[in-house]
């Protein structure tokens, strides 16, 4: 295991382990293999980009604030710091919308991804389409289709239920999650060995109970993984919500660069939010590939 | 249908089974008795229907013709209780299919307590004790990724055992061991069958099934080609066939 590289080539029959001499088919091979055991393309964050990037971006905020100090502005720094607090509020609300889009996505995949598993070929069939459907379907349209086609507010047992614009980036957002649970469900129980189902069906457990008590249970280590790396890539799909409208870090930024009137303020506003969401989603994508790492393993 | 079933009728009847993969003929006609308490040995050439035929006795395969009883009931009527045959029935596979997230302990009470609803606490005193009679004392704890594959199997018999079951299957447990762990598995069986269990087993081990077994069946192409009690099957092969087989193995 102390060979292993840094992404995992190990076990190369007798190949090297460092992935530049590898011949460059073979590695991206390799590497789109890894991808669909995975589900979605892998997030690739690495401490030296997010070295390369604050350092690109202090130079260029102090090369700004040099400028901006020599013609006479208010540094760049006072400004920027007036509006982190709102900012960062934004922020936070892109997070409480990756975590429950995250949650309702997660719900309804797991239920979607049974169904694929069903014995019956029509819940197995139109299970599958729906998950094809909302795997393929691009998230922005998706997210526009919400925002657009459900109603602004649910009148049930003569309430009003007001259905903010929030919300439905959230129902919005949680349609290519659930696709992709459903997904990575139906990859896991595949990968179960059949002489788990055999040995069940020998000591006279029904399906059900098979399922539930056997092959789930083995399941959840190699969907921890995937879903944390559609976690991650969700995270950073929130972003989308300015695009309709929801006051999230995004929509925040824009709005405050247009009360700023300045441009030197734009690379280093972006760029701060940028850094933010690196060092929240970093560590996600690092325990990703050590889980991955460690169960590839034990296999 | 069990209650026409008495102790002194075969408790594994098997007559003219037929059974095709597709337009592969795996079984072509195979007839095959057991009474009560007896261990039968299956051997025969790689892909002659051994394993399939162990998987339709307990119902993992459907047969097209012919009929399985186990204790006098029909495993092939659609309408068979199929609880009630399996837990009658135990099988021990070749790649011990231990189930990985659950100790060696927990392996043996699952089916017990899951299926059977018995109380966990008589379940886990008859796992102990049967994890005992297979030798695994101390090795309750243990993940099956942390056991010996000699020891992995013992595990699986005794979570065979822990149904109670009437008949045991055993379809080349020792294939996949290395020799020194071959025999603690079959002396665990051997100690079975001598306690009355009947037994039916698939087996490369010449010198063990001519040990425990009262009968040798061997299998060609889908058919019992000859069988008979191990003295006179061994001396005295009359099939062209198994003596070609023997010759080679022997
Ligand atoms: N589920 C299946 N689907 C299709 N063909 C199968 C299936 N199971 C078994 N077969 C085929 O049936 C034939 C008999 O298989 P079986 O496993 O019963 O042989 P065997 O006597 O146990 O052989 P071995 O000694 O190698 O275990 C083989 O040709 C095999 O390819
Ligand atoms: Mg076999």
């Amino acid at each position: 295991m102390m060979v292993r590289g840094p992404k995992g080539h190990a076990g190369l029959g007798g190949g090297t382990d460092l992935p530049v001499l590898l011949p460059a088919a073979e590695r991206l091979q390799r590497r789109s293999e890894r991808e669909r055991l995975l589900g979605a393309p892998r997030l690739r964050l690495r401490g030296r980009d997010l070295a390369w990037l604050c350092l690109m971006l202090i130079c260029f905020t102090g090369y700004a604030e040099a400028q901006a100090a020599a013609a006479g502005r208010e540094p760049i720094s006072i400004a920027l710091l007036r509006w982190v607090p709102l900012l960062f509020q934004g922020f936070v609300f892109n997070i409480v919308i990756s975590v429950l889009s995250m949650a309702l996505g997660t719900v309804l995949g797991v239920v979607l991804g049974l169904m694929q598993i069903s014995l019956l070929p029509p819940i197995r069939f139109s299970s599958w389409f729906v998950t094809q459907f909302f795997r393929n379907a691009p998230w922005l349209v998706l997210l526009f289709y919400c925002i657009f086609l459900l109603p602004f507010e649910i009148r049930a047992f003569g309430m009003r239920i007001p259905f903010p614009d929030w919300i439905k980036a959230i129902i919005g957002l949680s349609l290519p999650v659930m696709a992709n649970v459903s997904e990575i469900v139906r990859g896991a129980v595949r990968s179960i060995p059949s002489g788990q189902w055999e040995a069940a069906e020998s000591l006279a457990f029904n399906r059900n109970q098979t399922i539930w008590k056997i092959i789930l249970p083995q399941c959840v280590k190699r969907m921890l993984p995937p879903w944390m790396n559609l976690y991650a890539i969700l995270t950073m799909a929130t972003v989308l919500a300015s695009i309709v409208g929801v006051s999230e870090v995004m929509t925040l930024a824009r709005r405050v660069l247009a009360a700023e009137v300045r441009n030197d303020l734009l690379i280093p506003l972006y760029g701060m939010i940028l850094v933010w969401f690196f060092v929240y989603c970093y560590p996600i994508a690092r325990l990703t590939q050590w889980l991955e790492r460690r169960y590839a393993v034990k296999l | 249908m069990s209650a026409a079933w008495s102790e002194s009728d075969p408790i594994v009847d098997i007559r003219d089974v037929h059974k095709s993969f597709g337009p592969v003929q795996v079984l072509a006609g195979v007839s095959l008795s057991m009474p009560m308490r007896s261990t039968a040995c299956i051997i025969g050439p790689s892909g002659s229907g051994k394993s399939t035929l162990l998987r339709c006795i307990n119902a993992l395969v459907p047969i097209e013709k012919g009929s399985i009883k186990v204790r006098g009931i029909e495993v092939n009527d659609p309408k068979v209780d199929i609880l009630n045959l399996r837990r009658r029935v135990g099988m021990v596979f070749q790649q011990y299919n231990l189930f990985p997230h659950k100790t060696a302990l927990q392996n043996v009470m699952m089916a017990p307590i899951t299926v059977l609803k018995q109380d966990r606490a008589e379940v886990e005193e008859r796992a102990r004790r049967l994890l005992r009679k297979v030798r695994l004392e101390g090795k309750e704890d243990a993940y099956p990724g942390e056991l010996s594959g000699g020891q992995q199997q013992r595990v699986a018999i005794a979570r065979s055992l822990a149904m109670s079951p009437e008949v045991m299957l055993f379809d080349e447990v020792t294939a996949a061991l290395d020799p020194e762990t071959v025999k603690e598995v079959l002396i665990t069986i051997r100690e079975l069958a001598e306690e009355g269990m009947t037994c039916l087993l698939v087996t490369h081990e010449m010198g063990f099934a001519r040990e425990v077994a009262d009968h040798i069946y061997f299998t060609d192409r889908g058919l019992i080609v000859e069988h008979g009690p191990p003295k006179e099957f061994f001396s005295n092969p009359r099939d062209p066939r198994t003596r070609e087989f023997l010759g080679q193995i022997l």
